[in-house]
């Protein structure tokens, strides 16, 4: 566990991604092999179930240290983390002893079924033996997730260059269904389970923001123009008879989606499709707002089935006849695709369709329509492109339309989380209604540090009102707000929600008598429904 | 009636007609010690620990007319004994005892129990009230011994030498610097930046005994300082100079380290839980010690942590402060350095 604090402390001290993966290189050099299988499972986000709820871990620590609660709940107000504000609020480990981590995850996982009482003095003496730093990691195996930093990406590369095995190899070994308890280290980063596993999805292809004049990218006759969805990205997979659905976060959510299911008797085996899951009627796209009644549904209601339809626009095809086709070329695997899907008649399912342009003007232009079919934009997909794993620069780009703004004046700020967490970073912003402010947008990212920090002094100074952590502050400070989508909204006093709000500068150019009206975002709403 | 009060100016003593560390000018300035949110450019008199003098000459002014007292020493002012008592904040802090007619008021500034080997080691004053900070003023901020934190820092120099990363450690220049140069001097030489070299200057004139440091000068070299120790104000963090530097790694020497959001947040290579406040169990330990009736709680913490006195049973009061930042003092830019780095 010492070695494994040790990573932690150094993921946690560098920002810079070198000395990340060297960091995870030197851990994957010289831990314990059956300790490196959970490290790889924790930070890809594969807990171990939990065997205490977290409100058991505060209420025996605010016990045994004797703290009110109302000071626990400060202290953890300061802290941004429960596991941490544990971890410090216990007096120092009386008798340290070096246990190995994964001994740590199995001794939890016997706590399953036992009685508080067992429980606690487990916890309690475990506490006993861990220092500061080594106590939150035990806390977070019990009750949090570790994100520190580590992306999938930079933990593969870690493990390639340690394991000098296939970087794509380790990635799609590493992404789905395998059992920590069971696996050894050499069997997980070789892909033993791979091949036997049916659902296996790949590591998607993602693309960077085009930031350059698409004129720089060449001749438009070498690229493959589709329209970008503004959807969940997931794939579909068939292999020995069964089909499985999965989203872009990992998640199978073959569950959630009825009307693809069909696609088990359509496909044959061996097929994996890359596409967007969307809102879809009569072969028209429908706005996010729609798609989102039906995300993260245990049961559906038949009136979401007609108020909502599934559909699955196909982008890609990265597996036929069981066989991994992504290092073939866009042009050749868009071929495959279209002889398989193509005749699909009267079908949710469908080929996203590629825009035929001769020129990019014409492109440009054509992009500018892209709201009223629901679009966000543009995907620039190079013809002989590759499905890479992941994000890479040069083949596919994502050429989005500028999003909506609005001028909105701050009036509440609240301190942040985590890494801000002594810094008023979360704002609430307010356009105007007749005389009044209405609350429209609640944002957290898009400033500087310094601004931040400018910001965080102003809401110091000018601070009305104080309920809990929230801060009313004087009505001054002018931003401007950029967001995706708008939409009718019933838990909002507005009447509307913003999507994807966040602050684009601050417009200091501007006073709070120059903002935006409710009015102007109804007729937005009226206007894309 | 009372022989405090708050005010807009800052801490005032009616009958003794002068402020302790006042925001605003004032005519007679009883200063705790030499940080720049604590002594203010414009009072007509000042009134410091005889360390403290020549640091505020050379920080604000050489102008100044400072009177000063020894630890123990004590002057009358219009019927009131002033006397001062080490705080171990800072070298010259003081904590500021008023006596008047067998009311006694302890003002103690920022302060530390711990000894750090260079400030004279803080003493507790029986008191009738105590002004307490709370920089720190959470349970969860409890220090380390400073010996541990500093054999953190020099197996982290030792690192990055090995690895031909020039250690830059970010600590205010007054105090935390020198604390760092008395703690950390031996085989690796230590770097310093001019405005650290220049209070050194004055402190070692004052009488005080620190290692030997380098001034950085323009002829300085990038392989020099990558095998020795750079010591560095916060305002120098994001410059381009350290950015120049062979293989460049931060570490902030700062009790807010303490805590892993503060640490990310401040986007630094290193932090190390080194605080010139005290913590938690140090304040409680100051507090009871005075046996005071009255608790005046300011910087930092202020309500959690006059409310868990209270709840304990010691008086206490939040003094809403407009002569202090809120509870980020340590982060804080120092004016000070500011101008010396013009």
């Amino acid at each position: 566990m010492k070695r494994f604090a040790q990573l932690i402390q150094q993921l946690e001290l560098s920002n810079k991604t070198n000395d990340k993966i060297a960091a995870l290189v030197n851990y994957f050099n010289h831990a314990d092999d059956k300790d490196k299988v959970w490290v790889i499972a924790l930070f890809t986000g594969k807990k171990p179930k939990r065997p205490i709820k977290s409100a058991l871990l505060k209420y025996w620590a605010i016990n045994i240290t004797e703290t009110p609660e109302w000071l626990f709940a400060e202290s953890y107000a300061n802290v941004g983390d429960l596991s941490e504000t544990i971890a410090l609020l216990l007096p120092p480990a009386e008798n340290t002893s070096d246990f190995q981590l994964h001994k740590w995850v199995e001794d939890l996982h016997d706590l399953e079924g036992k009685d508080d009482e067992t429980k606690k003095e487990f916890i309690l003496s475990a506490w006993n033996k861990l220092e500061t730093q080594e106590r939150f990691i035990f806390n977070k195996l019990i009750s949090g997730n570790f994100r520190i930093g580590v992306s999938n990406k930079m933990l593969v590369n870690a493990l390639a260059k340690q394991s000098s095995l296939d970087s794509a190899q380790i990635m799609h070994s590493i992404m789905g269904k395998w059992n920590p308890y069971e696996i050894t280290f050499h069997e997980l980063i070789n892909g033993i389970h791979v091949n036997t596993d049916n659902s296996w999805p790949y590591p998607f292809c993602l693309a960077y923001a085009l930031e350059q004049e698409p004129e720089k990218l060449g001749d438009i006759s070498e690229w493959q123009a589709e329209w970008k969805w503004d959807g969940i990205r997931g794939q579909i997979v068939k292999r020995n008879g069964e089909l499985f659905i999965w989203s872009r976060g990992e998640e199978l959510v073959t569950e959630q989606f009825p009307e693809l299911h069909f696609m088990i008797d359509v496909l044959p085996d061996g097929v994996v499709l890359d596409g967007e899951i969307l809102a879809v009627q009569d072969k028209q796209v429908l706005s996010f707002s729609t798609l989102q009644q039906r995300l993260n549904r245990k049961t559906i209601s038949k009136k979401q089935l007609e108020d909502a339809p599934i559909g699955f626009f196909v982008y890609d095809i990265l597996e036929y006849e069981a066989k991994d086709f992504r290092e073939e070329p866009l042009s050749i695997r868009r071929k495959i695709l279209e002889g398989l899907i193509g005749g699909l008649a009267e079908s949710p399912v469908m080929i996203s369709p590629v825009i035929n342009c001769h020129s990019w003007e014409e492109l440009a232009e054509l992009r500018q329509t892209s709201r009223s079919i629901n679009s966000e934009g543009i995907m620039l997909k190079k013809l002989s492109s590759h499905y890479h794993s992941g994000r890479k620069r040069g083949d596919w780009w994502k050429w989005k339309i500028n999003p909506y703004t609005v001028d909105a004046v701050m009036i509440y700020a609240q301190k942040g989380s985590g890494r801000r967490a002594n810094f008023f970073t979360d704002y609430t912003f307010a356009v105007r209604d007749g005389e009044n402010l209405v609350t429209i947008a609640k944002a957290y990212s898009g400033l500087t540090d310094k601004e931040i920090k400018e910001v965080n002094a102003f809401v110091t100074r000018n601070a009305i009102e104080k309920f809990g952590p929230v801060r009313t502050v004087k009505p001054e400070l002018v931003f401007e707000i950029a967001f995706e989508g708008i939409a009718e909204s019933k838990r909002h006093k507005a009447g509307l929600a913003l999507r994807f709000p966040r602050i684009l500068r601050w417009r200091k150019d501007k006073k709070a008598n120059e903002i935006n009206t409710l009015e102007d975002l109804r007729q937005l709403l009226a206007s894309t429904l | 009636m009372a022989l405090i009060e708050f005010t807009k100016r800052g801490i005032y003593c009616k009958q003794g007609d002068f402020y302790i560390d006042p925001w605003w000018p004032v005519d007679y300035a009883v200063t705790t010690h030499g940080h720049s949110d604590h002594v203010r450019f414009g009072n007509k008199y000042y009134l410091c620990h005889t360390l403290t003098k020549p640091i505020i000459k050379r920080r604000i002014s050489e102008d100044l007319n400072v009177e000063t007292l020894e630890y123990g020493e004590s002057t009358i002012r219009n019927g009131v004994n002033i006397s001062f008592f080490p705080a171990g904040h800072i070298i010259g802090s003081a904590q500021v005892r008023l006596a008047y007619k067998g009311e006694i008021c302890v003002i103690s500034g920022d302060y530390k129990i711990e000894d750090d080997g260079i400030t004279t080691p803080f003493e507790p004053v029986k008191c009738h009230s105590f002004v307490s900070e709370s920089t720190f003023g959470l349970p969860v901020y409890k220090w380390q011994k400073q010996e541990i934190v500093f054999n953190g820092i020099k197996s982290w120099v030792s690192d990055n030498i090995i690895q031909q990363k020039t250690s830059v450690l970010i600590a205010y220049s007054l105090g935390k610097a020198q604390r760092l140069i008395k703690n950390l001097a031996g085989d690796i030489p230590i770097y310093v930046h001019n405005s650290i070299a220049n209070l050194n200057e004055v402190i070692i004139d004052a009488g005080v005994k620190l290692p030997k440091t380098i001034r950085i000068t323009p002829e300085t070299t990038k392989d020099e300082l990558q095998k020795g120790i750079v010591i560095v104000p916060p305002a120098m963090r994001d410059s381009r100079w350290i950015k120049n530097l062979a293989q460049p790694v931060t570490g902030i020497c700062s009790g807010w380290m303490q805590v892993r959001a503060h640490r990310r947040w401040q986007s630094a290579d290193a932090g190390f839980a080194l605080s010139d406040h005290a913590d938690w169990p140090g304040l409680m330990e100051a507090i009871t010690a005075t046996g005071a009736e009255k608790v005046y709680v300011t910087h930092g913490f202020t309500a959690a942590f006059s409310r868990f006195l209270n709840d304990a049973g010691i008086e206490a009061a939040e003094v809403l402060t407009k002569f202090g930042q809120e509870d980020d003092e340590e982060n804080k830019v120092d004016l000070a350095d500011q101008n010396e780095n013009k």
